[in-house]
């Protein structure tokens, strides 16, 4: 007991260290948490599949992320361009094919008449 | 270079604006073509911000622009291309692609960057919690790329349902061990490329096994799943690289697509969980066969006697299912309506909420015909127009027309709310056969006094159908 007690309260204090360095992401998560659930939640079932499709397409943001690690990427390192490369790649299908879907499908939801 | 940098966060604060902006207008059919396209407005500014004003924390600016370039021209041009081409009806696999892409993206950025983590520095641990992110966004990165591919391939038709003996039991072990390599590597003072890979390997196993033994008719919910967990990685990488815009859009991705699979599960009045585990068909099919013989003999109809009575009906009601998605009778459809609705007869259409194999694959089949938005009507509005309604006409549906959903609590879809059309005068049934729907049971309807089946292909019969019309 003596020696679990100090050793879990390290932890505590890791853990309240962390979250204080963070706490602008820990705001954010809440947030954008929150905001998520709001956003959808009276959504009729006729817009599920176009709403999926446009979430999936933002999901895409990712991209961003390919692009800074194939930015960085030493001109030498070979395996890091191939996988930034095709990580840009991917980025680029997910975005540009998630938003092209989506206007497709909603293309078809002009009131006809 | 700090006015860049102030420039390239207000940007990313823009792009995070309309990600929120663009999914509230998406949940509103009048405002959702434009939430879209504030999105991709909000989504170029991002990727542009990035490419010309990123500074890394040493102040390295993007490298290696050409490469990128390629790379972006390349994905567009197939992306465009992919998604422009594809049917209608392939709508929803063409999606869990693009997610699948996704998430593939965004294991790969985790690869890259545990790279720096490789030499060893004899002091600390990983653990801390940027190797945490990266792990994360492996795994559930990697899940949700193989997950989707399977969920792209079912709903291609190019993989079966297939169930592994103990599978949840395996399922579960193998997670265990999934998290407990990534607990491993954080425990050590060197990153472990070698079993890095063997985490992103067997995620990938685990997002395959996942998915394949989930029905056909489950992978919306599945892809919906999937969507959020995809969305969930981008977050990791945001947090990696302190991008806002980044966690914004995946956390806001996260929790909107956990809400949107719960509730698809709940138009099906079914669990996420009973959904994951795949208790739908199977057991039940062999009960529903058993009653089978009791239920009687289903009446035909000739394509004639058909035609006479949408003809001298006042209002007909048509209720499309899968059957006319794959058979593609929507614009045939849509004559026919046009047909009817010259001689007077008032056609609406009644769109059941999991119709189809995805939320809302009916309307937007529909809508491509060209069929008015007005005409089709959702359960709750059609449900008490059915008492006043001379003919249904049941286009390849089955499950969401069941009665027993309503009155044989030993169904396996019992609960679901279902269209009543047996209340109407006559309920004319188009089907290829006897064969029972996709949760694999008997439907008492198609035995009813007042239904009627004609039986062949969708598409034929309805062009039968309007030639009989024509000629009355």
């Amino acid at each position: 007991m003596t020696e679990v007690l100090p050793f879990l309260s390290q932890h505590i204090v890791e853990i309240f260290r962390f979250l204080g360095q963070h706490i602008e992401a820990v705001y954010i998560l809440a947030l954008s948490i929150l905001l998520g659930i709001e956003v959808i939640s009276n959504v009729p079932a006729v817009l599920h599949t176009p709403l999926m499709s446009g979430a999936n397409a933002i999901h895409g943001v990712v991209i961003i992320g390919a692009i800074i690690v194939m930015g960085h990427a030493e001109p030498d390192n070979y395996l890091a361009l191939i996988l930034g490369f095709l990580a840009v790649v991917m980025g680029t299908l997910n975005v540009v094919g998630g938003f092209v879907v989506t206007d497709r499908m909603l293309e078809m939801f002009k009131k006809k008449k | 270079m700090e006015f860049q940098e102030n420039l390239l966060h207000l940007l990313y604060f823009l792009a995070s604006v309309s990600f929120i902006f663009g999914l509230k207008m998406l949940s509103n059919p009048k405002t959702a073509r434009n939430g879209n396209l504030i999105a991709a407005a909000g989504m170029t500014l991002a990727i542009i911000g990035t490419l010309f004003l990123y500074h890394s924390p040493e102040g390295k600016p993007i490298g290696n622009l050409p490469w990128i370039f390629t790379g972006i021209i390349i994905g567009t041009i197939i992306g465009t291309l992919m998604a422009k081409r594809v049917k209608m009806t392939s709508m929803p696999q063409m999606v869990s692609f693009f997610n699948g892409m996704g998430g593939a993206c965004a294991a790969l950025i985790s690869v890259n960057e545990f790279g720096k983590y490789t030499q060893s520095n004899y002091a600390e641990t990983l653990f801390n919690s940027e190797v945490l992110m990266i792990l994360l966004g492996i795994m559930i990165g990697s899940v949700s790329f193989a997950g989707s591919m399977i969920a792209y391939g079912k709903l291609e038709g190019k993989i079966k349902d297939y169930v592994l003996p103990r599978q949840q039991l395996f399922n579960t072990v193998l997670l265990l061990i999934i998290l407990g390599l990534g607990a491993f590597i954080m425990s050590q003072t060197e990153g472990n490329l070698g079993l890095l890979y063997v985490v992103m390997f067997l995620s990938l196993v685990y997002g395959v096994l996942f998915v394949l033994p989930i029905g056909g008719a489950d992978m919306p919910v599945v892809i919906s799943l999937l969507n959020s967990f995809t969305g969930l990685a981008a977050a990791f990488g945001g947090f990696l690289y302190g991008n806002k815009a980044m966690l914004t859009g995946g956390i806001l991705v996260g929790s909107a697509g956990t809400i949107l699979t719960i509730l698809m599960c709940n138009a099906m009045n079914r669990s996420l969980l009973n959904v994951l585990v795949g208790a739908f068909g199977g057991q039940s099919g062999a009960a529903g066969a058993a009653h089978a013989g009791e239920l009687g003999v289903a009446k035909e109809v000739s394509l004639n006697d058909c035609a006479i009575l949408c003809n001298y009906a006042q209002r007909v009601m048509v209720v499309p299912g899968y059957g006319l998605a794959v058979a593609q009778a929507q614009h045939i459809t849509h004559e026919f309506e046009s047909v009817l609705e010259a001689r007077g007869v008032e056609v609406k259409y009644a769109i059941h909420p999991v119709a189809g194999r995805m939320p809302g694959h009916m309307n937007v089949l529909l809508a491509e015909a060209d069929v008015a938005y007005d005409k089709l009507l959702e359960m709750e509005e059609a449900n008490p127009l059915f008492k006043n309604t001379d003919v249904v006409l049941v286009i390849g549906a089955n499950d969401v027309v069941n009665p027993a959903a309503k009155d044989d609590p030993t169904s396996p879809i019992y609960g679901m709310p279902i269209l009543d059309v047996d209340e109407s005068k006559t309920v004319v049934v188009l089907k290829r056969g006897m064969s029972a729907g996709y949760a694999g049971i008997e439907n008492r309807l198609f035995f009813n006094d007042n239904t009627r089946m004609l039986f062949g292909d969708a598409k034929s019969s309805i062009e039968k159908l309007v030639r009989e019309l024509k000629n009355l």
